[in-house]
C-alpha cells in the first residue's frame, strides 16, 4: 500500500467522523482552568453537604449514616430551626423582590440623566456595596441609648420620649436588618442594569414612536424590558443568592443570637452548627435544604422572566 | 444634549457629525415634562443623601475630637475637625503584634493576584461557552447560572472540610481559590460575549486566525466593559475579606481584621474605627470610579448598531 493511499484513507476516517477531541478540543482547553476550580471549591462541597446531610459527623470521627435523622430532626425537634426558615423566608420575599424592583427602577431613572449626572448617581447607588465593612456604622446609628443619632433625632422632635431599643427589641429589629439589607441591594444586578440601558438599540425607540407609544411606561414594557433579558436574568440570579443568604448582616448588626431568635436566618443556623457546635451532618442538612429552596425560587422566578420577555 | 447620543450620531452619520456638534441635538425618543424631570430628580437626590449617609457619618466620626464623640446630644456633623482619630490609629496600630504593613501587604497581594487570575480563568471559560459549540455546552452553561445561586456563605461548611483536607488552611490560596471557582463571573463574561457578532467571528477564521489569537486580540478588547465589571466585583470581594474563616495565622491576615480589632474597642474607639473604615473604603472606590468612567465609555461606543 503506497504512502498516498493511506493518507487518503486517513483523510477519509476524518471526515466520516470526526474523534471528540478533534471537534470538542478548543472548548475543553479553554474550559480545562475553570472547570478544575469549579469542580473542586463549588461542585465538590455542595455534593459533599448533601452526602453528609445522611450521616453523624464531628470532624474528629469518620461520618456515620444515619438516614434521614437529620431531616426529621429539623422538623420536629428543632423550634430554633423553625424560627429561622420562618425569617428565612420573610426576608427572601421582602429584599428579594423589592431590591430586584428598586435597583431597575433607579437604574432606569438614572439611565435618562446626562453622562456625568448619570456616573455620579450609579456610583452612588452602587457605594454601599463597595464601602464592604461600612455598614458597621448602621449599629451607631441606630444605638439604642440617647446617644444614637436616630433616637436623639427622635427625642429632639418628641416623637418618643424614651429611647428605642432598635437593635435588640424583636419589634424593631427585623425592620432594621431589613432597611440595611436593602441599602445593600443595588449591588451587581444594578450595575448590569445600568450598564444594559445604555447599550440597548436605540432605532428600536425611534421606530417605537413611530408605532404610537405614548408615554414612558408603554415604552419600557414594550421596547426595553424585553431587550433587557439577558440583564434581568443576571439581577434575578444575584438577588435570589443574595435574599437567601442574608445572615452575616444580621448577626453584626443584632448580634449573635439575637434576642428571641427574632433575625436569626438559615445560614446563621448553618454557622452555628457547623463552625460552633461541630455538628457537620445536622449543618449540612440545613444547607442541603436551603440550596433546594433556593433552586425552587430560581425555577419559578426565571420561568416568569422568561414569559415576560418573550 | 447627551453627550453619548452625540457620539452614536456622528458615528452613524459621520458627513452631518460635526454639524451637529454645533446645533443642538435632539434626542429622538419621547421627552418627559420639566416638572417631570424635576420631580424625578429630588426624589434621587432624597434617595442619594440614604444612600451615602452611613459613608458620610464614617467621614464625620473619623473627623471628630473625643468630647464630641461624647457629646449629648449627639450632633451629626462635625464642629472642630480634628485628626486624633488618625494618630491614635497609628497608635494602636503600632502597638499591634504583627506590623500594619503586613496586613496592609496580605491585602493587597490577595486583592490583586486573585483578580488578575480570576479574570484570566473566568473570561477564558466565557469563550467556548459564548462563541464555540461542543457537546453539553448547554448543561455547562446551566449548571454555570445555578451555581451563581450557591454563595460562600452557603456552601462554607462543606468547602472548609475541602480546604483543611488539601491542606491549605493559613495559605494565601484558600482566599484566592475558592473565589477563582466563582461561576458568577464566569456567566457575566458570557452574556456580554455572546453580543459580540458572528461575522466578525466568521472573518476572522477565513483569514485564518486561530482560537488563541481570537481570544486574546478579537475577543478580549471587544468584551472591554464587562471584563472592567469584573475588576470591580472580584477586587472589592477579596478587599474586603478579613480571611477569618480559613487563616488563624495572625500574620497571613487580612486589613479588614484591623478594622475589628480597634472597633471592638467600644465607643471611646469609634473615632478610630471610623478612621480605619475610612481608609478600607477607599481602594475599592478609587478602582470604581477609575474603572466607571472606561465602562461608560465603552458602552457608549457599543451602543452603535
Amino acid at each position: 500500500m503506497s504512502a498516498v493511499q493511506s493518507d487518503i484513507k486517513t483523510a477519509r476516517k476524518v471526515r466520516r467522523k470526526p474523534s471528540f477531541l478533534k471537534e470538542n478540543g478548543p472548548a475543553l482547553v479553554f474550559l480545562a482552568p475553570f472547570t478544575l476550580f469549579f469542580f473542586v471549591f463549588t461542585i465538590l462541597p455542595i455534593l459533599t453537604s448533601i452526602f453528609f446531610s445522611f450521616t453523624y459527623f464531628n470532624m474528629l470521627e469518620p461520618p456515620r449514616l444515619i438516614g434521614f435523622t437529620n431531616y426529621i430532626r429539623m422538623f420536629f425537634d428543632d423550634d430554633v430551626f423553625l424560627i429561622a426558615l420562618k425569617n428565612t423566608l420573610i426576608f427572601a420575599f421582602i429584599t428579594g423582590p423589592l431590591g430586584y424592583t428598586l435597583s431597575f427602577l433607579f437604574a432606569w431613572l438614572i439611565n435618562e440623566f446626562r453622562r456625568g449626572v448619570r456616573s455620579l448617581l450609579t456610583l452612588i447607588f452602587y457605594s454601599p456595596v463597595l464601602a464592604g465593612n461600612v455598614y458597621f456604622i448602621w449599629v451607631f446609628m441606630f444605638s439604642g441609648d440617647a446617644y444614637g443619632l436616630i433616637n436623639s433625632t427622635l427625642i429632639k422632635l418628641s416623637l418618643i420620649k424614651e429611647p428605642i431599643q432598635w437593635l435588640t427589641d424583636p419589634k424593631y429589629n427585623f425592620t432594621v436588618v431589613t432597611l440595611v439589607i436593602l441599602w445593600l441591594s443595588m449591588g451587581a444586578g444594578f450595575l448590569a442594569f445600568v450598564a444594559g440601558l445604555q447599550s440597548l438599540d436605540r432605532s428600536l425607540f425611534e421606530a417605537g414612536t413611530i408605532d404610537g407609544i405614548k408615554n414612558r411606561f408603554q415604552e419600557l414594557w414594550y421596547i426595553t424590558l424585553p431587550q433587557m433579558g439577558p440583564q434581568l436574568l443576571f439581577g434575578a440570579v444575584m438577588s435570589i443568592a443574595g435574599a437567601f443568604a442574608v445572615g452575616y448582616e444580621s448577626m453584626s448588626i443584632t448580634g449573635f443570637p439575637s434576642t428571641d431568635y427574632s433575625t436569626h436566618t438559615l445560614v446563621l443556623h448553618i454557622l452555628d452548627f457547623g463552625n460552633m457546635r461541630f455538628e457537620m451532618g445536622y449543618a449540612s442538612a440545613v444547607a442541603v435544604f436551603l440550596f433546594a429552596l433556593m433552586l425552587l425560587a430560581w425555577w419559578i422566578v426565571s420561568k416568569t422572566l422568561s414569559k415576560l420577555t418573550d | 444634549m447627551e453627550r453619548d447620543d452625540e457620539m452614536i450620531h456622528s458615528a452613524e452619520t459621520p458627513a452631518l457629525g460635526r454639524k451637529k456638534h454645533f446645533g443642538r441635538y435632539k434626542k429622538p425618543s419621547l421627552s418627559r415634562s420639566k416638572g417631570g424631570t424635576i420631580a424625578i430628580f429630588i426624589f434621587l437626590i432624597m434617595v442619594s443623601v440614604f444612600m451615602v449617609m452611613p459613608m458620610v457619618y464614617t467621614i464625620v466620626q473619623s473627623l471628630k475630637p473625643i468630647n464630641e464623640i461624647f457629646l449629648y446630644p449627639p450632633r451629626f456633623f462635625v464642629q472642630q475637625p480634628t485628626l486624633d482619630n488618625f494618630t491614635m490609629m497609628i497608635q494602636l496600630v503600632q502597638d499591634m503584634w504583627v506590623p500594619f504593613e503586613r496586613y496592609l501587604f496580605n491585602s493587597l497581594f490577595v486583592a490583586i493576584v486573585g483578580t488578575g487570575l480570576y479574570i484570566v480563568v473566568a473570561s477564558m471559560a466565557a469563550y467556548p461557552l459564548s462563541k464555540l459549540k461542543f457537546r453539553y455546552a448547554a448543561l455547562y452553561y446551566q449548571i454555570i447560572v445555578w451555581a451563581i445561586l450557591f454563595r460562600p456563605e452557603v456552601t462554607r461548611i462543606p468547602q472548609y472540610v475541602i480546604i483543611a483536607k488539601l491542606g491549605l488552611i493559613n495559605t494565601y490560596l484558600s482566599i484566592i481559590l475558592p473565589v477563582l471557582a466563582t461561576s458568577f463571573g464566569v456567566f457575566l463574561m458570557r452574556q456580554f460575549m455572546i453580543t459580540v457578532p458572528d461575522e466578525i467571528i466568521e472573518a476572522a477564521k477565513i483569514d485564518g486566525v486561530g482560537h488563541f489569537t481570537m481570544f486574546t486580540r478579537i475577543i478580549m478588547p471587544m468584551v472591554k466593559p464587562a471584563w472592567l465589571t469584573l475588576i470591580i466585583f472580584t477586587f472589592q470581594q477579596l478587599w474586603n475579606t478579613t480571611g477569618g474563616q480559613y487563616i488563624y495565622d495572625e500574620t497571613v491576615k487580612m486589613l479588614p481584621t484591623v478594622l475589628q480589632q480597634i472597633s471592638s474597642g467600644g465607643i471611646a474607639r469609634s473615632g478610630a474605627g471610623a478612621a480605619v473604615a475610612l481608609i478600607l473604603m477607599i481602594p475599592p472606590i478609587t478602582v470604581f470610579i477609575i474603572s466607571q468612567s472606561s465602562v461608560m465609555e465603552t458602552m457608549a461606543q457599543s451602543g452603535i448598531k
